[in-house]
């Protein structure tokens, strides 16, 4: 009797041991996991899916890194901080040149890198269009742009790929000396791919103009404004219920009896 | 010179398979050579066939994401040819973190380290339990959660891609592997192991006891980084059977006694032919 309780004892107790190994274990791997695939301010490669989708999908082989005729794309060392092992760029350093037959793409063997998103068949044929991919979006610090000091610079503009499109100039009277024009570069998510070309040429010291993830950089309206003015948004107002209100017990009187009524604490 | 030979031919031919296979890769990034492209995790034979490492997608498919066809493909092709030769044909002949824990274990006999050390027990079946994790860590995280940590990518993309902070995983292996635990990361702890330990379980290629023969020296049993799969030497003869054997060989090239040898699979085994 007291032997077989033993046993049991001896039983029970190891398998409780080697479930809290493999949970002490699990837990830090998931804890170090959890952190290192979180990069929000990392650049993927051209046709990229959305970074948690992407995330899951590369298989960290280096083949788009190997196709870049530039070395534009490199795979994260560790030491690097970003998800170790999957394909990134930093534009000041080597932008992407957007080739037209973006080589790096259709090596991809998992579909992180989704070729449908910058290729469209016709005739059975593949026909590349590199712009439109969105690998992030340029954004312009006015503080530090000279451009917006009043000096004549328009090195981002003259480097887009996408010129008057992606990065158009805008005129604006320059108040200081009242008899000067200020050409200010202003991007056009739109258009803009992130290839970071306006980034490398930018030629203050720490570039004036930057790629950021679109997630990062781009806000949100929201679905409950209506672009009166443009028809297509405005047909969205099509068969809605007028406005909805929120009812809440206190809603069911009007404000004005709902406040001199004061407050019931009981 | 051809005792060198007999005693260490498998040895120079792992090392001259895994230095070639680590060459060509180079020369994919560097050259543009269009042999082998990518790394051990994906890559491109010869410009054209995909191959893919099975339990990286796996992991991937853990995620819930679909892969494109390409790294399906290249898994198959990989299983199939690692599940025919012998799953862990993959650590002994291919794996650079094989040369790293081979040089351990190496320095280990060398300096008889065994007699000195304190000794942790631990189960070589821990890798199973990785694997188990690494999939529940995948499906829970989003992301293949060995590839986020595995010394053996770190290794391989670290040599062909750059190394940055890489080479500390390698050290930790190293001292792991020569000061803690016998064996400790290959035959205890790595789940790609494990993984191609299952997948080898009906392979062709074999090791095979010739127990008459066997003079009991045990230097089989002193090379072999699996020795739990020989545990029929001096016992009965028999093939190893076991999906841990690595068939590195190193067993077969030691044994000066001509009871160990690779064959093919045995498949009318009528279980050990006991020699009295």
């Amino acid at each position: 009797m007291a032997k077989t309780d033993e046993g049991r004892r001896r039983f029970i107790v190891s398998m409780a041991q080697n479930v809290a190994i493999a949970t002490v274990g699990s837990l830090l791997w998931s804890a170090y996991v959890d952190e290192a695939k979180a990069a929000p301010l990392v650049l993927r490669p051209p046709g990229a899916r959305k970074e948690d989708e992407f995330i899951s999908l590369c298989i960290k082989c280096g083949l788009c890194v190997e196709a870049c005729p530039y070395d534009t794309l490199m795979l994260a060392k560790p030491g690097d901080h970003k998800p170790l092992g999957t394909p990134y760029f930093i534009p000041r350093e080597v932008p992407c040149y957007m080739c037209d037959d973006i080589p790096c793409v259709p090596p991809c063997p998992t579909g992180a890198l989704d070729i449908d998103s910058v290729s469209e068949v016709k005739d059975g044929e593949r026909i590349f269009d590199i712009t439109k991919m969105r690998m992030g979006v340029a954004i312009v610090d006015i503080k530090n742009c000279i451009a917006y000091w009043g000096i004549q610079c328009d090195a981002c503009y003259r480097a887009c790929p996408l010129l008057d499109k992606a990065i158009y100039m805008e005129y604006r009277q320059n108040e200081r000396t009242g008899k000067h024009a200020k050409l200010l570069p202003v991007v056009d998510p739109d258009y803009c791919t992130g290839c970071g070309l306006c980034e490398h040429a930018c030629v203050t010291e720490i570039a004036a103009i930057k790629v950021l993830p679109r997630d990062v950089a781009l806000g949100k309206v929201g679905k409950h404004y209506v672009k009166g003015w443009e028809k297509s948004d405005e047909a969205r107002l099509h068969g809605s219920q007028g406005i909805e209100t929120t009812v809440t017990p206190r809603s069911q009187k009007s404000p004005v009896d709902s406040l001199n009524e004061g407050i019931d604490f009981e | 010179m051809s005792r060198i030979w007999k005693k260490y031919r498998y040895l120079i031919l792992r090392r001259l398979t895994q230095l070639t296979i680590l060459a060509l890769y180079l020369a994919g990034n560097y050259l543009g050579w269009k042999v082998l492209q990518g790394n051990l995790s994906s890559s491109v034979l010869f410009g054209t066939i995909p191959l893919a490492d099975p339990y990286a997608l796996l992991q991937i498919f853990a995620t819930g994401a679909m892969v494109a066809a390409d790294a399906i493909i290249g898994a198959l092709i990989i299983a199939l040819f690692y599940g025919i030769v012998g799953g862990r044909a993959f650590c002994s002949w291919v794996c650079p973190v094989n040369m790293v824990t081979d040089g351990a274990n190496y320095l280990r006999r060398k300096f008889n380290l065994d007699k000195y050390e304190r000794k942790w027990w631990a189960s070589r079946n821990i890798r199973y339990w990785v694997m188990g994790l690494s999939f529940i860590l995948s499906f829970l995280l989003g992301t293949a959660a060995f590839e986020m940590v595995s010394p053996v990518s770190i290794t391989h993309r670290g040599i062909i891609f750059g190394m940055g902070f890489g080479w500390a995983m390698i050290v930790a292996i190293f001292l792991f592997d020569l000061f803690i635990l016998k064996n400790g990361w290959c035959g205890h702890i790595c789940p790609l192991g494990g993984f191609y330990s299952l997948l080898g379980r009906f392979n062709l290629v074999r090791v095979e006891h010739n127990q008459p023969n066997c003079t009991l020296c045990m230097r089989c049993k002193e090379v072999c980084p699996e020795k739990e799969v020989l545990f029929m030497v001096g016992k009965k003869s028999m093939q190893v059977k076991m999906g841990e054997c690595t068939l590195c060989g190193r067993c077969v090239e030691v044994c000066d006694d001509d009871a160990l040898y690779f064959r093919l699979r045995d498949f009318l085994d009528k279980g050990a032919r006991d020699v009295s």
